[in-house]
This record gives structure tokens, C-alpha cells and sequence, in this order.
């Protein structure tokens, strides 16, 4: 049996004259990988958002007791949630806007909704570089537009939460919410 | 160019690295090519059991540390938080709770291998003291790890294990206060055994790089106990004992799984799935099923300082083994003395692990004491008179030998009896 095995070796490391042991290795290699991954998918998967977490993702705000012209800031899946109570001059110069004007368009209709125009609902993350942009306070600098004005690279952001000048991007995102009452909304 | 090593590898990429850092032309002297005795039996695929345990508790805890909080008044809820919100979190928990079972279970047989066949004689009797070492290591670490979910038992087990340093002479109750960071086992002592229990894994794997250095420096044992005499008694590690490993880790998976999947709590104490109350002691404080004949050791000696002395001792003992045992054969196979003794060696320690679940009064104490003696007598006086008197059976020729075909001598090699397998390269 060795003198056989000696007969059947070729030059080209006698790989094609066992097919039988290539396929057991083969198999054998499939099954490892295949063993690889299940053991892979829980550890990698553990570490993705836990159902603690994704169950707290809503947060209710009572707008009520924000007069006018000021704002609130609400924690919502861990970031900031400026809630502006606009007055009417604000809200006209939101809506007064060229749209060509803007670096990322938009009405500012879009951004509200509608019967509760001087709600305003942004998250209050730079869409830059992630900054908290300053202006909710009534000592906060808030910028040439009326919005706001972020510290770190210098953009600002106009009563619509929308980029006017600087870095960022983006127009300061809105999260999804609904008004529960005329007063009340639920964010996410 | 000066420093680079001669590698011998084909592959482009290979060479470049292997010449540079010849870890490649390592792992295929010690692990490819390397002469092993043929003729092993199952027996001897416990270490690589142990690796494999080792390796998996590592991976499954360092997931579950980061979802788990150290502190006593969140580290029960934070196991509970990882059992039913973290993603397969119920897996890593109950895969790394069994497999400090498993753990302990193939080292315990690798060491009764140990123990049968006479691995601990020269020339490895370091390589057995290094394995010692790695148990006594693995005890600190299982410890440990058992109280960080600050169960009752984790809190009393901690309380009585931590106490027993106060027997110590003078300093003791000084050392007490020093190992729990207050008056009692607290937030400050569940924060440090957190870290230790994170650190001593890889202290772990670094003895163990040790224990196979050691292991490769004199070459494995085997069931006949007697040194290889030439290329005819060995086999290269690779093909043969690396697929006879895999198919003992098949089998290790398996029993593992069913644990984890069938019965994850079996081998656990129900009480620690009571949050940890200081002032209500359990009517029963064990630990774990791997630490109990210890643990019925410290119990039989009705003196505190004398019991940790035996308890410790009972360990410590198995350090000068290769010295107690003064016979010159290894293996029990030609030991028909040792053999008949060895039997109630495995007896006491069975059920000294049976004792140690029971409370130490009336026919358990009793019989927790006959057993801890004979463990003693079994080290201390039978090992050393049995070397003596014992008429050990006539050991074969070689390792090759016995397998031979009758009237044959190095003639009658069978076909396939040659040390290489028929691949070549």
C-alpha cells in the first residue's frame, strides 16, 4: 500500500490524487466556519442596543409652562431636544425665507406642524461635528439669523432650526413627535 | 541581512513574516511535526480540553463584563440585565457559569491522568508543580468570579472563605480587614475581586504558555510510562493527535451544551438567586461542587487554625508529589500495588466532594474525617511504602512493541506504521 501511494504522488504536491481526503477537509473546514459563526452572531449581537434600552424610546414634554420667545431643552434616546416657543415676528422670518437662500432647503412648514407653527421641535445636535449649539438660554448668543449659534466651528442656524452660515451641512434634525394635547408632545 | 531567521515556507507573505518573527516554523515544530508517542489514549486530550475551556471562558466573560456593574447595590440587577435584555445574554451567562464546571472537570481528570500514569516523575516533575500552580490560580478565579453576582451565596461564601485568613496568628484579623477594604465583604471587596477575577485569566494563560514550554522541553508521557526509544514509537502531533483532540472537543461541546441548553442550573445552589442580604445568613453555605472536598477538608478539623492548615495543605501537598513517590515505574499499568490503592484514593476524594455539600455534623463528619485521613495517609505513607515494597510488572521493550504482530520483532512493522502519513509535500 505505501509502494501505491508512492506511484500516485505527482510533482504538483499530489493534491489531485485525493480527492477523498480534499473533500473531507473541505467538509470539514465548511463545518468550522459554520461553527465560527454561530459562535460569532451572539457575542457581536450582545452588543448591540439591549431591550432595556430600546424600550425607552420616548419621551413625553409638557410645553405649557414655556412663554414665548423662550425655550426648553428635553433629553430624548440620550440627546438634547430644544423646544422653542417662537414668537410671531420669529415665525414670520421663518417663513419669510428664500429657499434658494439656504444651504439645505426648506420650508419651514415642513419643520412645524401644522395649527402649532410656534412649536419648534429640533434636536440639538450640530450637524457638523456634534456639538451642542448655543441659544436656548435667554443669555446664549443665537447668532445674525435668531436661532442658533454653535461654539465649536461657528455655524448658525436660523428660527427654523435651519443652517444659514458655517460648516454644518444640515438643517438641525426634527425627531418624530405628535402633539398628544394642545400642549403636551410625545418624541419618538 | 544580519538577525533574520532562515525560514523555510514557500508562500511569499509567509517567509517575509516567518524570517522576521518565526512564529510559523514554531507552531509546525511544536505543533505539526512534533514527535508524540503513539500510542495515547483519550485520557491525553484533556490539557487541550483545558485550553479550550480556557480560551472560551475568557471570550464569554469579556463580553459579560461589558454589560455587567461591580457594585453591590446593581451587580445582582445588572446579571439579570444581561439574562433578559441583552441580546443572547442569557447565552454568554449560562456558557460561562457551566463552563467554570467544565473547566474544573477536564483538569481534574487531566490531574487523576496525572496522578494513574505517573506524569509528575522526573523529568516532570516541574511541569506537574507549573500545573499545580494553574489549579490554585483557577480556585482564585472561580472564587471570585462566583460572588460577583452577589447572590447569598456569593455574599456568605465571600464572608466564611475571607474569614478563614483571621486563624493567622496575630496578624490575621488585620489581613481580614485588609482583603475585604472594611469591616465586612462589601462594595469595596466585590470592586476588587471584579479586577482580580478579570486579571487572573490571563495570569492563567501566561502559566499555561509555561506548562506546554515545559511539556515540550521533556516530551509527553504515556500510558506505558516508559521514554520513547527512536522514531518508531512517535507519531507527529499533526494529523493524528490534532484530529483525536478534535474529535475529545466534539464530545467536550457537546456535554457542555447540554448543560447549558437542558439544565444551565444543575450544578448551581438556588440560593444565589436571592439577592445578597448581610443580615440573613443561609442555612447552608456551600460553594460551588469543584471547591467541595476542600472545603469538607477545612470542616473535619475541629480547630480553625489547624483546618485552613489542612485545607491549604491538602493543595500544597501536591506540590512535592514527585518526591513522596519513591517508585522508580511510572505507569499504574505495571503497578499492581499503587493500582489497588489507587482505587480509594478516587473513592476519598469523591467523597470528600459529597461531604463537603452536607453539614459537618453526626455520620458526615465522621465520614469527612476518615476520608481527609486517607487522602493524608494516601500522600504522606502509602505513596512512600508502596515505591518500596512494590514488585512492579516487567515494562515493555518499547512503546512500539506490544502492538506488534506476534513473533515479530522490528520485522513485522504493519503498513502503516510509519511515523509520516502518506501526504507529502
Amino acid at each position: 500500500m505505501a509502494d501505491t501511494a508512492a506511484t500516485t504522488h505527482d510533482a504538483d504536491h499530489g493534491s489531485d490524487a485525493m480527492p477523498k481526503r480534499d473533500f473531507l477537509k473541505l467538509v470539514a473546514t465548511a463545518g468550522a466556519a459554520v461553527g465560527v459563526g454561530a459562535i460569532a452572531w451572539p457575542l457581536i449581537d450582545s452588543m448591540n442596543p439591549t431591550r432595556d434600552v430600546l424600550a425607552v424610546s420616548s419621551t413625553e414634554a409638557d410645553l405649557a409652562p414655556i412663554p414665548a420667545g423662550q425655550a426648553v431643552t428635553v433629553v430624548w434616546q440620550g440627546k438634547p431636544v430644544f423646544l422653542r416657543h417662537r414668537t410671531e415676528q420669529e415665525i414670520k422670518e421663518a417663513e419669510d425665507v428664500n429657499l434658494n437662500q439656504l444651504p439645505d432647503p426648506q420650508s419651514d412648514q415642513a419643520r412645524v406642524k401644522s395649527g402649532h407653527d410656534q412649536w419648534l421641535v429640533v434636536i440639538g445636535i450640530c450637524t457638523h461635528l456634534g456639538c451642542i449649539p448655543l441659544g436656548n438660554k435667554p443669555t446664549d448668543p443665537r447668532g445674525e439669523y435668531g436661532g442658533w449659534f454653535c461654539p465649536c466651528h461657528g455655524s448658525q442656524y436660523d428660527t427654523s432650526g435651519r443652517i444659514r452660515k458655517g460648516p454644518a451641512p444640515a438643517n438641525l434634525e426634527i425627531p418624530p413627535y405628535a402633539f398628544t394635547t394642545e400642549t403636551k408632545i410625545k418624541i419618538g | 541581512m544580519a538577525g533574520l531567521y532562515k525560514s523555510e515556507f514557500k508562500n511569499p507573505v509567509i517567509n517575509w513574516l516567518d524570517s522576521r518573527l518565526p512564529i510559523f516554523t514554531m507552531m509546525q515544530r511544536e505543533y505539526g511535526a512534533f514527535p508524540t508517542p503513539r500510542n495515547f489514549n483519550y485520557f491525553w486530550s484533556f490539557g487541550g480540553l483545558a485550553m479550550v475551556a480556557l480560551m472560551v471562558m475568557i471570550l464569554t466573560g469579556v463580553f459579560l463584563a461589558m454589560h455587567y456593574v461591580p457594585a453591590a447595590d446593581r451587580a445582582f440587577d445588572s446579571v439579570e440585565h444581561i439574562m433578559r435584555d441583552v441580546n443572547y445574554g442569557w447565552l454568554i451567562r449560562y456558557v460561562h457559569m457551566n463552563g467554570g464546571s467544565m473547566f474544573f472537570i477536564v483538569v481534574y481528570i487531566h490531574m487523576f491522568r496525572g496522578l494513574y500514569y505517573g506524569s509528575y516523575k522526573s523529568p516532570r516533575e516541574l511541569l506537574w508543580m507549573i500545573g499545580v500552580a494553574i489549579l490554585l490560580l483557577m480556585m482564585a478565579t472561580a472564587f471570585m468570579g462566583y460572588v460577583l453576582p452577589w447572590g447569598q451565596m456569593s455574599y456568605w461564601g465571600a464572608t466564611v472563605i475571607t474569614n478563614l485568613f483571621s486563624a493567622i496568628p496575630f496578624v490575621g484579623k488585620a489581613i481580614v480587614t485588609w482583603l475585604w477594604g472594611g469591616f465586612s465583604v462589601d462594595n469595596a471587596t466585590l470592586n476588587r475581586f471584579y479586577s482580580l477575577h478579570y486579571l487572573l485569566p490571563f495570569v492563567i494563560v501566561g502559566v499555561v504558555f509555561l506548562h506546554v514550554v515545559a511539556l515540550h522541553i521533556t516530551g509527553s508521557n504515556n500510558p506505558l510510562g516508559i521514554e520513547p526509544t527512536g522514531p518508531q514509537d512517535t507519531i507527529p502531533f499533526h494529523p493524528y493527535y490534532t484530529i483525536k483532540d478534535m474529535v475529545a472537543m466534539v464530545v467536550f461541546l457537546t456535554l457542555w451544551a447540554a448543560l447549558v441548553f437542558f439544565a444551565p442550573n444543575l450544578l448551581g445552589n438556588p440560593d444565589n438567586y436571592i439577592p445578597a442580604n448581610p443580615l440573613s445568613t443561609p442555612a447552608h453555605i456551600v460553594p460551588e461542587w469543584y471547591l467541595l472536598p476542600f472545603y469538607a477538608i477545612l470542616r473535619s478539623i475541629p480547630n480553625k487554625l489547624f483546618g485552613v492548615i489542612a485545607m491549604f495543605g491538602s493543595i500544597l501537598l501536591l506540590f512535592v508529589l514527585p518526591w513522596l513517590d519513591t517508585s522508580p515505574v511510572r505507569s499504574a499499568n505495571f503497578r499492581p500495588l499503587y493500582r489497588i490503592f489507587f482505587i480509594p484514593f478516587v473513592i476519598a476524594c469523591v467523597v470528600l466532594g459529597i461531604v463537603g455539600a452536607n453539614p459537618p455534623q453526626g455520620s458526615w463528619l465522621l465520614i469527612g474525617r476518615i476520608a481527609t485521613a486517607w487522602y493524608f495517609l494516601h500522600f504522606l505513607v502509602i505513596l512512600p511504602l508502596i515505591g518500596k515494597f512494590e514488585r512492579p510488572l516487567p515494562l515493555p521493550e518499547s512503546i512500539l512493541q506490544p502492538v506488534l504482530r506476534q513473533g515479530g520483532g522490528s520485522g513485522g512493522l504493519p503498513a502503516g506504521a510509519t511515523a509520516a502519513p502518506r501526504e507529502v509535500s
